[in-house]
């Protein structure tokens, strides 16, 4: 059994430096869930196998569950929380609601993660390449198409030249 | 999209609009249960049985107990001792002894992972901490998995107070003796002697099917403080928050007054949210500590202790003619329920030979328990085992007369007014609308290309559920509606039934607003699910629109100083007639609205209905395979899924219903499964082991919309959700039979499977 210890971490979560109280034993999943009050990192395993709990840590795409909250001194955190701006939601967002790509939209927090950062690495994707992309998240509603079809609707949005 | 030609013009119906919970939900800032906050809220956890079968001799708790920040350990013997009974689940029904056993075991634990004891402490970490630190002492008992070996007289037995008399076809069980069969059902129709003599082929076959989990993402969870005042709020993610509130009310003894339930958002549920699990025991455990507890599964227990659906073995035989009318069926299904009785087999008989008109036929249904965790349902829950088995063998009959397999189907489909298994009559169908729409689809009239690739198709039938719902509208003097549901919002219900309030009322889909509510603040609504939702919620959305429609009259007819007779409602939500005077006077709903408050007060109108006017479900389904035969991976290259959808309400998420539902079916199909070891042990509670459906296992689903509209539903709806799961199964195994020449008899069909038959041939 890990012993327990109270850490005090500071990192920088969405733009914002935040400094909370965790415990040794908290994965990173359940520090930004309980400690930092981020509900939107869903958690769907606890072990790696469902991406419902990926984050965006140090420009890379984790899950959180696996990684431990310890480790996240200093580090840059991108959570779902932080996807839209004051002028409305991202691309990605927007899709995935015109596209209808979520049921229930527990996985949705981490679709919408891995394919931003799909997205940064690769902006125009094939169907093949988004769907082995998001090979680590799993969805139990919908079937994958419509989530499909709403990244690359995004990926093309993203892609236009600005106005 | 098929339509049939008297469907109306609908002005929302039809349309795409984007739900009203979904910016909160790509947002994260949707609350499900698992994201309740309270003051002062320990954090609850369960220990569970590490055998499939055990007496508990002795539990102490006490080194638990003196852990600092435990604040209280709760077993069986702290909830109130239960009668046998029934309590009605909205999708099944639960004895409640049987389900406070469940919920923390009494004096057996029946299953590997069922649970024994829960703990409150101030942190997670100390709870499971905690569990460590019970001494449960087991003496183990002999246990059996499978349904056929749990069926014979000298299996282990579960429960030694259950007795059922059966006397059938080898199944011989006197009422006096202890057994593990807890029901047993027969339906009967025509003479089957007289069919199979009429008959010019007979095939027999025998099938099992695998274990399957729902597998919603995310995992049970429950949220109770037990107030002083005796008052107990629960916060869950359930799909009703009404049977919710009467089972807690049962296990506790409580009136249902002094609960109050609130539904959470939910992360999927596919039948397996409606038993509570959680929930007691929080309840339980806040009423020790006076503080609120919440509680959240983790996934292996989500795998071992919450219902999957039932391993199941099934014999078919079917005769035909030549020409491939069928005449005569003999079936006998046996389900395994897990720990409690239960299983869905009483749908699995029903919905068996229901796409075909078949005159002669005899079913056997058989519910038994097993040391596997309690069965709870799942989409269409009993169905896919049944009519896998009768697909499978339809398809070998028309291949052995050479017959094209759909023309076949068409041939002996019902219609309406052909009778069903039990002697009902079908009302409007769209069985041959389905099958017609198959035959010419692209799809269907496709070539297939390349080595070890074939193509199978299959047929599937839910009936599509009634039952109550409950809804009011408040008109705001802005001409907006609040729109308050009992209905617990899954995948898009929260829009579909405002889409069909504004089209009673003839205004847009953006005035009006839908909320969930607690069951405090609505009336009784039946669970979300039988595919019931969008039909009896439209219902009462339809019903709320006219009670709207008549009080706005009224309220126009009162300002203008006539008669409510000579005011009319127009479609477009604009009222007209004369006043008093004789001159011509309109209000658009607008108008009316910010008159309310001045001219009698605002309008409010609440509906509680119960509609029987169900319209059933067709699927049919095409799958492409191509088999890898080093590897023994099948690759789904096509798929194709047919479906009468009645009326599709928001054809996107009727679309994604079915997509999903067929993406389930493929897993059923080829990959996932319960896997136990020989000590009766649940080997793959995980994601990673029980391998459902990723996206790049699954082509694109091409979705066709057959709409049949239902006579028995003002807008036509008959229910989505729970037919596509059914075909997947057979139209792969069927494909499959068309691409490497094998017929598979279990399912899933695994590499693994697939390599057994190949490999010694080649
Ligand atoms: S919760 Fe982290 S991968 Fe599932
Ligand atoms: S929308 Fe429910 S799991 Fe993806």
């Amino acid at each position: 059994m890990a012993t327990s210890e109270k850490l005090v971490i500071t990192s920088n979560i969405n733009g914002e430096e935040r400094t909370f109280l965790a415990d040794s034993r908290d994965s990173l999943l359940e520090a930004l869930r309980e400690r930092v009050n981020l509900k939107g990192v869903k958690e769907g395993c606890n072990n790696g196998n469902c991406g419902a709990c990926a984050v965006i840590l140090n420009g890379r795409l984790v899950n959180s569950c696996c990684v431990m909250a310890a480790e996240v001194e200093g580090a840059t955190i991108e959570t779902v929380e932080g996807l839209a701006t004051p002028e409305g939601l991202a691309p990605l967002q927007q899709c995935f609601l015109e596209e209808a790509a979520l049921q229930c939209g527990i996985c949705t927090p981490g679709f919408l993660m891995s394919s931003t950062a799909l997205l940064r690495e690769n902006p125009a994707p094939t169907d093949d390449e988004v769907r082995f992309w998001l090979a680590g998240n799993l969805c139990r509603c919908t079937g994958y198409d419509k989530i499909i079809l709403a990244v690359q609707a995004a990926a093309e949005q993203m892609r236009a030249p600005k106005k | 999209m098929v339509a049939t030609p008297e469907k109306p013009a609908y002005k929302v119906i039809g349309t795409r609009p984007v739900r009203p919970d979904g910016v909160d939900k790509v947002t994260g800032r949707a609350a499900y249960g698992a994201d309740v906050v309270l003051e002062g809220m320990l954090f609850g956890s369960i220990l569970r049985a590490p055998h499939a079968h055990a007496r508990i001799k002795r539990i102490d708790t006490s080194k638990a107990l003196a852990l600092p920040g435990v604040k209280a350990v709760v077993t069986n013997a702290d909830f109130p001792a239960q009668e046998s009974g029934t309590l009605d689940l909205g999708e099944g029904s639960a004895n409640p002894k049987w389900l406070v056993d469940n919920v923390l075991a009494g004096d057996k634990t029946l299953y590997h992972g069922h649970a024994v004891a829960a703990v409150a402490a101030t942190d997670w970490h100390i709870a499971e901490e905690a569990l460590g630190l019970i001494e449960v002492e087991y003496e183990p008992l002999p246990f059996v998995i499978d349904v056929r070996e749990a069926m014979l007289g000298t299996a282990p037995i579960l429960h030694h107070d259950l007795r059922t008399n059966v006397r059938a076809r080898g199944v011989d069980t006197p009422k006096d003796r202890e057994t593990n069969i807890a029901m047993h059902m027969r339906i009967e129709k025509g003479d089957i002697a007289a069919g199979f003599a009429e008959a010019d082929i007979v095939i027999e076959r025998e099938f099992t099917t695998s274990q399957f989990h729902q597998g919603y993402i995310e995992p049970q969870n429950g949220t109770a403080y037990w107030n002083q005042d005796g008052q107990i709020t629960v916060w869950t993610s359930t799909q009703g928050s009404f049977s919710v509130r009467d089972q807690m009310a049962a296990l506790l003894a409580q009136p249902v007054a002094k609960i109050k339930v609130v539904p959470m958002e939910i992360g999927g549920g596919f039948g397996g949210k409606i038993p509570v699990y959680l929930e007691p025991v929080a309840a339980i455990l806040s009423k020790k500590t006076g503080r609120p507890v919440k509680m959240w599964m983790p996934r292996e227990a989500v795998f071992q202790a919450t219902g999957p659906t039932s391993a199941t073995w099934n014999r078919v035989k079917i005769g035909a003619k030549k020409d491939g009318t069928l005449v005569a069926a003999d079936l006998e299904l046996c389900y395994a329920a897990g720990a409690y009785p239960g299983s869905a087999v009483g749908a699995g008989v029903l919905c068996a030979l229901a796409p075909y008109n078949l005159a002669n036929q005899r079913i056997d249904g058989y519910d038994v328990v097993t040391n596997t965790p309690k069965t709870a349902a799942y989409r269409a829950p009993g169905a896919p085992a049944s009519e896998y088995a009768v697909e499978a063998v339809v398809d070998e009959i028309a291949r052995a007369l050479d017959i094209d397999p759909m023309e076949m189907r068409l041939k002996n489909a019902p219609e309406e007014g052909t009778t069903g298994s039990t002697g009902a009559p079908w009302p409007r169908i769209g069985a041959k609308a389905v099958i017609t729409a198959i035959k010419e689809s692209p799809h269907y009239n496709s070539e297939l290309q390349g080595e070890d690739v074939g193509r199978g198709v299959a047929l599937g039938f839910w009936f599509n559920g009634g039952m109550e719902s409950s809804s009011s509208a408040m008109v705001n003097p802005d001409g907006s509606i609040s729109l308050i549901l009992g209905s617990t919002d899954i995948g898009g219900t929260r829009a579909s039934l405002a889409m069909q309030l504004a089209e009673s009322l003839g205004v847009s889909y953006e005035d009006i607003k839908p909320q969930v509510v607690d069951t405090d603040s609505v009336g009784y609504t039946a669970v979300t699910g039988g595919s019931r939702t969008t039909f009896a919620g439209g219902w009462v959305a339809y019903e709320l629109g006219q009670e709207i429609r008549k009080r706005l009259v009224e309220r126009a007819a009162r300002i203008w100083g006539v008669e409510p007779s000579a005011v009319t409602y127009g479609d477009n939500g604009v009222i007209t007639g004369m006043d008093k005077d004789g001159k011509a006077q309109q209000f658009t709903f607008d108008e009316i609205c910010k008159r309310l408050p001045s001219t009698g007060g605002h309008i409010a109108v609440s509906v509680t209905s119960r509609k029987n006017t169900t319209g059933p479900a067709y699927a049919g389904h095409i799958a492409d395979v191509k088999v890898d035969r080093e590897t023994g991976k099948v690759t789904v290259l096509r798929y194709t899924a047919v479906q009468d959808v009645g009326t599709a309400i928001h054809p996107a998420y009727v679309e994604g219903q079915i997509q999903g539902g067929a993406a389930q079916g493929i897993g059923m199909a080829l990959q996932e499964e319960y896997w136990y070891d020989d000590q009766g042990r649940l080997r793959n509670g995980s994601f990673l082991d029980y391998r459902m459906p990723v996206a790049n296992d699954l082509p694109p689903i091409e979705v066709i919309l057959v709409e049949v509209p239902n006579p028995g539903h003002p807008y036509g709806v008959r229910g989505v959700g729970e037919a596509p799961i059914v075909p997947p199964m057979a139209a792969i195994r069927n494909a499959l039979r068309d691409a490497i020449g094998v017929n598979f008899y279990h399912t899933p069909v695994t590499p693994t499977r697939i390599l057994d038959e190949l490999l010694p041939r080649e």
